[in-house]
């Protein structure tokens, strides 16, 4: 077969839950025949939901999921040619090893052909005989190292053995794909560790696709030949363990793989980036003037003597970490991690240097302005380092405002919204510039300006607590220029913080 | 000041259930094997013995109560297994509606319900005299009803879903997986539904008797020795009766360890 063939494609899936919640929005993805992927990302991520589409537990709201080119999205799971290692093993607990395995084989019809007496071949469905299923059981046990368990009771396995027992009842089915959701989570570092490498080969001998669920980030580097990093239902970025950890392409993957030290930062030059109030040489290319966050590895911060590097900080902290040296400096308001074999003694003045290679840029994506907000007893929110006139009754829906500024209910309850805290969100077509400071909600200063073929893009910032207004405009304004927000009440739209964490 | 304290021990404690156990379980124990075993005038005799299982009466008795506690705890399953699963696996959301529906009758006087159901089968039935056997089936079934649902509703609550789905995902379909799963793993609570039915199905003779069944159970077999004053045989058919109890609780822990020692597994 086509080692290049897509064995299995996700187009457009949606997943959203009966309470509404949009678990997996809009996911597009191809795996390749014999591919390890990883889909990696916090709890609550939809990595697991996007895994149960696979294995048919849960069925996409919409979009398709193609197998071989076919859909299989609204297929039940007996009908999948995948299998699943589940995160709690869920091995049968009324039946032993041997049974445990065999359960998938039992079940399977494979097609035979026959020739009758007259000469005319014909097929029929047979079941597999027992010797075919002791000889799979007793090389899927071979497999995973647990030969002569088959009459051993899957209570008086160990974790690890039990862990091992659920990947060989996946995998002894032959399915084409199998999906193993946080398959080493219940198991301790040093076992995991050896279990990962054991995953690995087993996927080389095997040639079968691997579909791995974690949210370790190690663990998905060290396996995988894919990773695809998800976050609140939506993939941030698909690539190789290298690319995803050398060039992550927003802040979250960057904040999420590995340590890193991110800071806001302006392209100054060709090739140069400033930030921490220092200039650097890069080898991203951007645009003058862009506005980007800067990541640097911990490890690649080389430590120097105070007038070599190129910034100066003070170490305020050392914490040996086995193979290295995990040191804090702070420079100013910044605090850089930096990952060292040797160590600096707290308190001294040291040197950073950092080389081009180690300095990755992102652009910085605005879509919309995000901030934290309160309501005041005059209705309106405070937010940015301003205050606005809002329409709070898009709080509740059906609701309205009586005579005292009490927010009524549709159900006809009485709130006090003073002092609640929202989340206020604006469009950046939304706000516009004016030179009369007095005329709008907020005022701040032009601290960069973006032409972007048509439009300018603005960044105003307010002096107070340094917020970020970021705007669209057609006209030209000068950086530097004192101006004041205005927001359309109709545009800021606001939303209740939640009250209680959910996972 | 004085420095009063009380101070139980453990033992202290149990003194109170002690002496009710001495009182009302072992003295009669007691009492009723020393019956079983004399005569008349006190001595030693395995009479009451050869007695009773020479006695067609009594083993007739002893059938006709083990068929009919039988019925029972058949019939109580076939309606209990499919009302427990909805309640413990299905989203119906009236569930809460239809377990109380099934606990309710129990907070009723037992008498009450009975007369109730009596009237309600003359209706149905017109003379109810008439089909003895029935009746008391859907008597018992009535009375005991709750006693199997309860069980089965643990035990189908407890079920890990993910065994379903591993179950599903290696090729069973629905069916299959619960035949292959569901009902193996819900076995304890058939076990114990089924104690909880057959036993006192076997002596409930007050049942019988408000819905005109004449037939002797175990229970009325007892009855009827005592009331003629016949304290020996009496209490050798109470003693066979323990006798049977006792080994088929004797099998059923079996078969509930076993599946207990599978479920610690996977908790681990």
């Amino acid at each position: 077969m086509n080692t290049n063939e897509n064995i299995i494609e996700l187009i457009d899936v949606k997943k959203v839950f009966d309470d509404e919640t949009i678990a997996v929005d809009c996911f597009n993805l191809q795996i390749k025949k014999g591919e390890f992927v990883t889909f990696l990302g916090p709890s609550g991520c939809g990595k697991t939901t996007t895994l149960r589409m696979i294995a048919g537990f849960e069925l996409p709201t919409s979009g398709k999921i193609l197998l071989n080119g076919e859909d299989i999205s609204r297929l039940p799971p007996n009908k999948r040619p995948v299998n699943t290692v589940f995160q709690k093993y869920a091995l049968f607990p009324h039946l032993n090893v041997y049974e445990n395995i065999a359960f998938g084989l039992r079940l399977k019809k494979t097609e035979h052909t026959y020739v009758n007496g007259e000469g005319n071949s014909y097929k029929k469905k047979e079941r597999l005989s027992k010797t075919e299923i002791d000889k799979k059981v007793k090389k899927a046990l071979e497999i995973v190292d647990l030969d002569g368990f088959e009459k051993r009771s899957v209570a008086t396995l160990s974790g690890g053995q039990q862990q091992r027992i659920a990947i060989a009842r996946a995998i002894v089915n032959e399915p084409e794909i199998l999906l193993l959701d946080e398959p080493l989570g219940a198991l301790d570092l040093k076992m995991r560790k050896e279990m990962q490498i054991e995953l690995k080969k087993m996927h080389k001998k095997l040639g079968i696709t691997f579909i791995y669920v974690t949210h370790d980030q190690e663990e998905a580097l060290t396996m995988s030949d894919k990773i695809v990093v998800i976050n609140d239902g939506d993939i941030q970025q698909i690539g190789t363990p290298t690319e995803i950890y050398n060039e992550p392409v927003n802040t979250f993957v960057a904040d999420f793989i590995g340590e890193s030290n991110i800071f806001n930062g302006a392209v100054v030059g060709k090739l140069k980036v400033k930030f921490c109030g220092a200039t650097f040489d890069c080898l991203d290319d951007y645009e003058i003037n862009q506005l980007v966050d800067v990541v640097v590895r911990p490890e690649d911060i080389k430590i120097c003597n105070p007038d070599e590097g190129q910034l100066k900080g003070k170490v305020v902290s050392s914490v040996f970490k086995g193979v290295h040296y995990e040191i804090t400096v702070e420079r100013g308001k910044f605090e850089i991690i930096i990952q060292s074999t040797v160590t600096a003694p707290v308190g001294n003045t040291i040197g950073l240097r950092i080389e081009p290679d180690g300095i990755h840029l992102m652009e910085k994506v605005y879509t919309v302005n995000k901030y934290h907000g309160e309501i005041t007893k005059n209705n309106t929110v405070k937010f940015g380092d301003g205050e606005f006139e809002c329409d709070l009754t898009q709080l509740y829906g059906g609701s309205h405002l009586d005579e005292e500024g009490y927010l009524i209910t549709s159900q006809g309850e009485k709130i006090d919204l003073t002092g609640v805290e929202v989340d206020v969100e604006i469009d950046t077509h939304d706000i516009t510039m004016s030179d009369d400071t007095e005329a709008g909600g907020a005022q701040g200063n032009i601290i960069s300006m973006i032409y972007k073929g048509d439009h300018y893009r603005y960044i105003v910032r307010t002096e107070e607590n340094e917020e970020d207004y970021v705007l669209s405009c057609p006209d030209l304004w000068n950086t530097g220029d004192l101006v004041s927000l205005i927001i359309p009440k109709e545009k800021i739209k606001l939303c209740l913080k939640p009250t209680g964490e959910n996972d | 000041m004085t420095d009063f304290k009380i101070s139980f021990s453990r033992k202290q404690l149990c003194i109170p259930y002690a002496v009710f156990l001495i009182l009302f379980v072992i003295a009669p124990l007691v009492v009723i094997v020393y019956y079983a075993f004399t005569n008349g005038q006190g001595q030693f005799s395995f009479a009451n013995f050869t007695n009773f299982f020479t006695s067609t009466n009594a083993l007739g008795t002893l059938l006709y109560s083990f068929a009919l506690a039988a019925v029972t705890s058949l019939v109580c399953l076939v309606i209990a297994y499919p009302t427990a699963y909805i309640l413990a696996r299905s989203g119906f959301k009236r569930k809460y509606v239809l377990l109380m529906l099934f606990i309710l009758p129990m907070w009723i006087n037992f008498t009450l319900r009975i007369t109730a159901l009596k009237e309600i089968l003359s209706v149905l039935e017109g003379n109810i005299s008439a089909y003895p056997f029935l009746n008391s089936v859907i008597g018992m079934t009535y009375d005991f009803l709750p006693f199997m649902i309860l069980p089965l509703y643990t035990s189908l609550l407890k079920l890990d879903n993910s065994l379903l789905e591993a179950a599903s995902d290696l090729g069973a379909n629905k069916l299959t997986v619960f035949l292959r799963v569901t009902l193996p793993l819900s076995v304890p609570g058939i076990i114990s539904g089924i104690t909880m039915v057959l036993l006192p199905s076997m002596t409930n003779y007050v049942v019988l008797d408000m819905l005109y069944n004449s037939t002797y159970i175990m229970g009325s077999l007892i009855g009827s020795y005592f009331s003629a004053y016949d304290w020996h045989g009496g209490s050798m058919i109470s003693l066979v009766l323990l006798v049977i109890i006792l080994i088929v609780t004797l099998i059923t822990n079996r078969f509930s360890d076993k599946d207990t020692a599978g479920n610690r597994g996977t908790m681990l």
